[in-house]
């Protein structure tokens, strides 16, 4: 497998087009959480032309619905499986997205709009919301905050690890 | 027949505790587990840096009292109820719901549950718990907590299958329940499997199997090898942590057993992740 590579974000292409399948990588700089519920939201008005409550061009998403901060920074917050955000992915890439950061497989289909939009999808270490909450320097709450666990939370995260697991040239690690 | 008393804020703080426990303190078995792959998986594969992951989490979740996972799940409340007990102007159900809110909410983890399939409202007390209520000789009560995430839930399944099903065809659903959920749900798997019973015991019974020490085989030794079998064959799938390749996808299967009817023999297996969360004690 690949070299450990440290990128910053927002996600620019010609960093995207240098990461392969099966590298590690650390990402430092904004991310943001969207899961299930966020997710239907952000998609819904997108169909129904209505301004979304975040900018999502060359933006980052991660599948994570963290525990709660209390005196934290946040909570534990690693990645939720990624396959049950496939049926929305295709239209996020379509309107900005340009990274995303979960756990498992993808779809055929969301590994295709990945290489058409030359995006890329990182896997997080799973079951590690603990050790993952250290990389975390701020978290905020920008959209939906009545969802709870499920809102959407701006991230600044240092050096937060993943490894490439489908790249912009659709080669993906689980195919 | 001596009746036993037993005070409800008893109860409610020993559910409290076990939550806590079972979320940020990983079960000695499966830490064992993990840390033993980590020593003879290949040196300098990623496989190799994320078992290292794993043993950090478990460190850091237990020093500063932080969730293991953020999935800090649904929770199945298994007890076992002594006959000669007795619990004054309270139901037990709502005594343990009580100790779930309360941990859930002092503790800081997620509240994952929401009030129905369809309407989707969150309860904001991570209750109901699931409870399953037995009743046993003698005047105490056994008490084990299993929050469990559904990134792992999601991918369990049950099967009806023939009586004159031999081994394996158990294996061969065993395995590819493995197959199928392939990285998605956290590997190395813990497999809980319920054989026998009716439908729904079988999942009891698969659960309720993943309380168990994974270093433990099941008496029979004839389920001891189905055991073992579905462990190998499961294993030579090297699906790997994070689907990454390699030795670790299933590092425990516990298989329980129950009577069942002549025209059938029900199969449940329950997937569990390598932060498969337990605690019990008696009162």
């Amino acid at each position: 497998m690949g070299k450990v590579r440290k990128i910053s974000t927002p996600l620019k292409g010609q960093d995207i087009r240098t990461l392969n399948a099966g590298d590690e990588v650390l990402i430092s700089g904004e991310i943001y959480t969207a899961r299930d519920q966020a997710h239907l939201r952000l998609y819904k008005m997108i169909k129904e032309g209505r301004e979304l409550p975040l900018d999502l061009s060359d933006k980052i998403i991660y599948y994570c619905g963290p525990t709660p901060a209390g005196d934290r920074i946040i909570g534990s917050c690693g990645p939720t499986t990624s396959g049950r955000m496939d049926r929305f992915t295709p239209v996020l890439i379509e309107h900005g997205i340009r990274g995303l950061i979960g756990k498992g497989k993808r779809s055929a289909e969301v590994r295709d709009t990945i290489r058409l939009a030359k995006a890329v999808y990182f896997i997080a270490p799973s079951g590690a919301g603990a050790y993952l909450s250290k990389k975390v320097v701020a978290s905020e709450i920008i959209a939906f905050d009545d969802l709870g666990p499920e809102a959407v939370y701006k991230l600044e995260v240092r050096d937060f690890p993943v490894i490439v697991a489908i790249d912009s040239e659709g080669r993906d690690i689980y195919v | 027949m001596n009746l036993r008393y037993v005070d409800p804020v008893k109860i409610k703080s020993t559910v409290r505790e076990l939550c806590v426990t079972a979320n940020t303190i990983l079960r000695d078995d499966v830490l064992a587990a993990i840390k033993d792959l980590y020593e003879v998986e290949t040196e300098g594969t990623p496989a190799k840096n994320m078992l290292k992951v794993l043993v950090d989490n478990a460190e850091i979740a237990a020093a500063e009292k932080l969730a293991l996972c953020q999935d800090t799940g649904m929770v199945a409340v298994f007890v076992e109820m002594g006959n000669r007990v007795v619990i004054k102007d309270a139901l037990i159900q709502d005594i343990i719901n009580e100790g779930i809110k309360e941990a859930y909410e002092d503790a800081c983890f997620r509240r994952s549950v929401v009030d129905g399939p369809l309407s989707r409202n969150n309860t904001g007390t991570n209750t109901p718990g699931i409870i399953h209520l037995e009743v046993k000789n003698g005047d105490k009560i056994m008490i084990a907590v299993m929050p469990k995430g559904f990134g792992s839930e999601n991918k369990s399944r049950s099967i009806m299958l023939d009586p004159t099903a031999d081994a394996e065809e158990i294996v061969k659903f065993c395995v590819e329940t493995v197959k199928l959920a392939g990285p998605d749900a956290c590997p190395p798997y813990i497999l809980g499997v319920g054989l026998g019973g009716t439908m729904e015991h079988s999942a009891f019974i698969a659960k309720k199997a993943l309380l168990r020490d994974i270093t433990l085989r099941n008496q029979d030794t004839h389920i001891a090898d189905l055991e073992n079998k579905i462990k190998e064959e499961a294993n030579n799938l090297g699906i790997g942590i994070m689907g990454l390749g390699g030795i670790s996808t299933v590092i425990g299967v516990n298989i329980e057993t129950a009577p069942t009817h002549i025209a059938g023999m029900p199969l449940t297996v329950n997937v569990s992740c390598h932060a498969t969360r337990s605690a019990s004690t008696e009162i």
